[in-house]
C-alpha cells in the first residue's frame, strides 16, 4: 500500500482508505460490531481533525492504529461498566480447562500434529475456523488475549486496564490459548484430516 | 522432579508473555525433551500467535 508510506499531512481520502483495515482490527478486539464501527468512526474523525499532527515518521496505518487503540480501550471501559463479567462464567471456564488434563496433570488427549504452520496460515479454512474459535472465547478471556495479541500490550498494561494481578493475567492468557487450541482441534483438525 | 504437562503448558504460555527465569526455562526444556504432547502444544501456541496477527494484518 503506497499511501500508507506517504509523507506530509495526510488527506481525508487517504485516512478513509484505511477504514477496512481499522475495522478488521477493531472487530478482533470488540465483539459487538456496532462498537467496532464506533471506535473506527471516532478514530477517522480524530485523525482527520488532527491530520496536521501526523509526523510522517511512522506509516499512516501505524499512526491510525495508535489512535484506534485508545478508542478501543474507551469502548472496552464503557462495556465493562455496563455489563460486569460474571463469576459463574469464570468457574465454568476453569472447569473446562481442568477437564483437558488427567488427574496426574498430563494431557488427557494426545494433541494432534497440525502439520506445516505456514500451510495452515495460508489455508482459508484454517483462518475461518480460527476466527470462529476466537469469537467463542468467554468475554474476559478474549479481552485479555486480544489485548496481548492484537494490540500487543504487555502484561503490566493489561493488568492495569483489567484491574487484575499479573498471575491472574497469565491464567487468562493460558486459558485463552488452551481453549483456542482445543477448539481448533475439533473444528479444523478433525474436519480437515478425517 | 518431572513437571506435569499442565505446568509445562503454563510455562509455554507464559513464555509468550514474559521472560522466563533460568530455572523455569531449564524445567521446561527438560519436560519438552521427553514429552511429545507438549512439543506439539508448543507449536500450536506459536501458530495461534501467528494466526491472530495474520487475521489482523491481512486484507
Ligand atoms: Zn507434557
Amino acid at each position: 500500500m503506497e499511501n500508507t508510506r506517504s509523507r506530509g499531512t495526510p488527506q481525508a481520502k487517504e485516512i478513509e482508505s484505511e477504514r477496512a483495515y481499522l475495522l478488521r482490527y477493531a472487530r478482533l478486539q470488540l465483539r459487538n460490531p456496532a462498537q467496532a464501527e464506533d471506535a473506527v468512526q471516532e478514530t477517522l474523525l480524530a485523525a482527520i481533525e488532527g491530520a496536521a499532527r501526523f509526523s510522517g515518521k511512522s506509516s499512516l496505518r501505524t499512526w491510525l492504529t495508535g489512535i484506534l487503540k485508545h478508542k478501543v480501550i474507551d469502548q472496552l471501559r464503557r462495556s465493562a461498566r455496563e455489563q460486569p463479567l460474571e463469576a459463574a462464567d469464570d468457574r465454568a471456564e476453569a472447569e473446562a480447562i481442568d477437564a483437558l488434563f488427567a488427574g496426574d496433570g498430563h494431557w488427557r488427549d494426545m494433541p494432534s500434529d497440525w502439520g506445516n504452520p505456514d500451510a495452515a496460515l495460508e489455508n482459508s479454512r484454517f483462518r475461518a475456523a480460527f476466527e470462529l474459535c476466537l469469537q467463542r472465547l468467554p468475554e474476559r478471556t478474549a479481552r485479555a488475549f486480544t489485548m496481548r495479541e492484537v494490540m500487543e500490550m504487555t502484561t503490566p498494561e493489561i493488568c492495569q486496564e483489567l484491574q487484575i494481578t499479573s498471575t491472574h493475567c497469565w491464567v487468562l492468557l493460558h486459558r485463552a490459548r488452551l481453549t483456542l487450541r482445543e477448539c481448533l482441534e475439533i473444528t479444523w483438525f478433525d474436519g480437515s484430516r478425517r | 522432579m518431572m513437571d506435569t504437562c499442565r505446568k509445562a503448558s503454563e510455562l509455554l504460555s507464559q513464555e509468550q508473555d514474559r521472560a522466563l527465569g533460568p530455572v523455569e526455562r531449564l524445567r521446561l526444556q527438560l519436560h519438552l525433551l521427553i514429552c511429545e504432547r507438549c512439543r506439539r502444544v508448543e507449536h500450536h501456541f506459536e501458530l495461534l500467535r501467528a494466526a491472530i496477527r495474520r487475521c489482523r494484518d491481512d486484507g
